[in-house]
């Protein structure tokens, strides 16, 4: 079965899906940027992507602390182009859907009022990105290069780190890099992985009011032109895990040898697989004249 | 350049489907291709339509979802994923022997090294190490080790072959190793052999014994025919034994060794083992590494007890031992851990229930679940969160991305706290809308440049990229 051959769009051709964190208990907390501001600088942002080339789309996730929801896709806005003197459709469409999904996850919120609020469910807008990107995958070669951009400020959390790693590693494999600007206090060690493992980029901006710079120089160019840029370099990347028992972050731990689950003290049964532990292993392995050193409990 | 990328991209995805054909199966499919009025059915009214094979796809996969889902529920968790696994290759003459082209042992090689990191992408804190057979004695070509290059490596750089096998040999060299492996440790021996004759000095009888008493797993491929002592062997000791017909059957063979074989519980003892999680240092600094003793730019990693650095993981620190891994090598495995449900088939009446209505698209990809025709099509719905999701993302997240976009995680939090938080709520969202309903009215139409307080912003003014 040959499919006619389809049209060839040159390589500077962008799909971004952008995640945008809308966690009010971030944002209001926030001294240095307040939401309106980074509103501004990421539709200006996303703006200017669709006018670098007509064929180039953006989709926005919001990321909420409850749900995640589609809130723009300019390939379904028929109008880009701004009528004289009023605000482009984009600009409008998109609000207007940001408007439905804060009520929205607000209610959520209300009724499963147990989930930790802090963080911002990263790890259901990350797949939900992925999700789209292979439908468009599987629409054809129109984009074939296309990457995802976290726009994150609210912090890790980590009783989703299991999930969002699966969704970097199945980002690996269809080698979709996951880009990441974070605008929180401290360095996202999720969004270093992710773009570490993804081959993105990771950025904290150090000067907030200068943030639509920072996204138009760094995170504007398409994957073929970022070849020839010097981008940004990672400054070390936070490899450290969470417990599974506390969920807390841990550079040292135990794991159990038959589940790999991670642990922060010793434990006699591993809850996620229900192994009791044998006796310490340093009593165990008693071959002290072999080259492996046995690893201390 | 946009070409090999998708390509690669399908091969990936391709390697992630194991049920993927090969290249047999391609031609298969172009010939069944032709017979294009075997794609048509009669419907209720005698007219002639397509099969729809996207639901007959589907439900195939359902099948297998579901039967693997119900294999796994039952020994899912007994899988023991640290193995220690001794890589027997038999460069005898009968190595030489060219009905597998361009000969045997370029087969082998070049399958051994697919094999080695297939294996270590699927065991991540597992170790191998690589033994030979020529002139009938057995040599160590590397010690155990995590890291699938050096293994390569070492294997491409001396590929020569003379001289008798000796299963015996073989078998007694990796023997003194694995026998003191840490009990939590799998340990497990593949022979790939060349040879229908073993040149041994003593009773492989023996041999064989001791393997089982030390709960060696021996498995077996064979490049020419079946032998005695090999089934024997694989048989006494749990392992598999199998016979190559041609390369891409080798190929399946030693593929088949890389996912854990299903742990028996005598086989290991559940341990926990100390481990560190080092951070990688930043690029362009510069410091000693431990294993090498040189001085290294960038590139490391900090043991995070002693602060040694290291070049490579997984390892131990050469200066206060401690197993040094990174965490993503560990989360590769985690998807076993905590699989996702299969999700429920929508039929199309359950579509008239009120609350769900308004759900016209796919929850995960936002396809339109409704046909051209305004018939809802097959779509299935997430047992956690009830959202509706087409058909190819099912597969998708059931598949590669183990988790469902919609499922909420939920984490448990201090009474007190939440009660305070639910206070401010409110608040907080209240301001927020203001914010947006801010950026509605005054929005700006052209940027400044924050840097310099010029009308447009200028590249060279971002400080500190
Ligand atoms: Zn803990
Ligand atoms: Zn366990
Ligand atoms: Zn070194
Ligand atoms: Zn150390
Ligand atoms: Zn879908
Ligand atoms: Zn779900
Ligand atoms: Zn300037």
């Amino acid at each position: 079965m040959t499919s006619v051959p389809s049209k060839r769009y040159s390589d500077d051709v962008s799909l971004v899906v952008v995640l945008l964190d809308t966690n009010p208990f971030f944002w209001t907390a926030s001294s240095s940027l307040s939401f309106s501001q980074f509103l501004s600088h990421v539709l200006a942002f996303v703006n200017s992507i669709l006018l670098l080339n007509q064929l180039n789309q953006v989709v926005v996730i919001a990321t909420g602390y409850n749900t995640c929801d589609y809130i723009y896709d300019s390939s379904m806005d028929a109008s880009q182009s701004s009528e004289k003197g009023r605000m482009p459709s984009v600009y409008s469409n998109l609000l207007q859907k940001l408007e439905e999904f804060m009520i929205k996850d607000e209610k959520l919120g209300k009724e499963q009022s147990q989930r930790a609020i802090a963080s911002s469910l990263l790890s259901g807008s990350l797949s939900m990105a992925l999700c789209y990107i292979q439908r468009v995958f599987r629409s054809g070669p129109l984009h074939p290069q296309p990457r995802i951009l976290c726009l994150q400020g609210s912090s890790d959390g980590p009783e989703q780190y299991v999930a969002v790693m699966n969704a970097i590693f199945s980002a690996q494999r269809s080698m979709v890099p996951i880009d990441s600007c974070y605008v929180g206090a401290n360095n996202s060690a999720f969004l270093q992985q992710a773009s570490y493992i993804t081959g993105g980029v990771y950025v904290k901006p150090q000067h907030l009011d200068g943030l639509f710079q920072y996204l138009t120089t760094v995170f504007a160019t398409d994957l073929h032109s970022r070849s020839f840029i010097r981008l940004p370099r990672p400054a070390g990347v936070d490899f450290r895990a969470s417990c599974f028992c506390h969920k807390t972050t841990i550079d040292m731990g135990y794991i159990c040898s038959v589940c790999l689950s991670i642990f922060c003290k010793h434990h006699k049964k591993c809850s996620t697989c229900g192994s009791v532990f044998g006796q310490a292993q340093s009593d165990t392995s008693s071959a002290s004249d072999h080259k492996r050193k046995a690893p201390e409990t | 350049m946009t070409n090999s990328i998708a390509e690669k991209r399908r091969q990936q995805e391709d390697e992630d489907d194991e049920e993927d054909g090969d290249l047999e199966g391609w031609g298969e499919r172009n010939y069944t291709d032709e017979r294009s009025w075997e794609a048509l059915q009669e419907d209720e009214s005698g007219l002639l339509r397509p099969i729809d094979n996207k639901a007959m796809y589907h439900a195939q996969y359902r099948r297998r979802l579901r039967s693997l889902s119900a294999a796994s529920n039952s020994h899912r968790i007994q899988k023991g994923l640290i193995r220690f696994l001794y890589i027997v290759l038999d460069l005898s003459r009968a190595a030489s022997v060219m009905d597998f082209r361009p000969s045997r042992m370029a087969v082998v090689a070049k399958n051994a090294e697919a094999f080695i990191r297939e294996f270590f992408d699927q065991n991540p804190l597992s170790q191998i190490a690589l033994v030979t057979i020529k002139d009938g004695v057995a040599h160590s070509l590397t010690e155990l080790g995590g890291s699938p290059e050096s293994h390569i490596k070492a294997l491409m750089a001396k590929l020569e072959c003379s001289g008798d096998s000796s299963l015996q040999n073989a078998l007694d060299h990796v023997h003194e190793y694995l026998d003191q492996i840490p009990s939590y440790g799998h340990r497990e021996v593949l022979i790939l052999y060349s040879a229908l004759t073993s040149c041994d000095p003593g009773d492989i009888m023996e041999t064989i014994q001791k393997c089982k008493k030390s709960k060696i797993r021996c498995s077996v491929i064979g490049l020419s025919a079946e032998m005695f002592i090999c089934k024997h062997l694989c048989q006494e000791t749990g392992g598999l034994y199998s016979v190559a017909l041609d390369e891409s059957h080798f190929k399946d063979l030693i593929l088949e060794h890389a996912p854990p074989p299903p742990a028996i519980a005598e086989f290991a003892i559940a341990n926990l083992i100390k481990m560190g999680f080092p951070q990688r240092a930043a690029e362009g600094s510069i410091s000693i590494c431990s294993c090498h003793k040189e001085s290294k730019v960038g590139e490391g990693y900090i043991c995070p007890r002693c602060k040694a650095r290291v070049c490579e993981l997984p390892t131990e620190c050469c200066i206060c031992g401690l197993t040094l891994v990174s965490s993503p090598h560990l989360a590769r495995s985690y998807h076993h851990l905590f699989p996702i449900a299969p999700f429920d088939e929508v039929k199309p009446s359950c579509h008239n229930e009120p609350h769900l209505k308004s759900q016209k698209t796919c929850f995960g990809c936002q396809q339109s679940l409704v046909n051209p025709g305004n018939k809802p099509s097959l779509h299935v719905a997430c047992p956690n969160c009830k959202q509706y999701f087409c058909l190819d993302c099912d597969i998708y997240i059931h598949e590669s991305l183990h988790n469902c976009p919609g499922s909420q995680i939920l984490g448990s939090t201090d009474k007190a706290v939440e009660q305070s938080l639910d206070h401010t709520n409110r608040a907080n969202l209240h301001a927020l809308k203001k914010d947006v309903q801010k950026e509605f009215k005054d929005h700006m139409h052209h940027m400044d440049c924050n840097f310099c307080n010029d009308m447009y912003f200028h590249y060279g003014c971002t400080p500190n990229l």
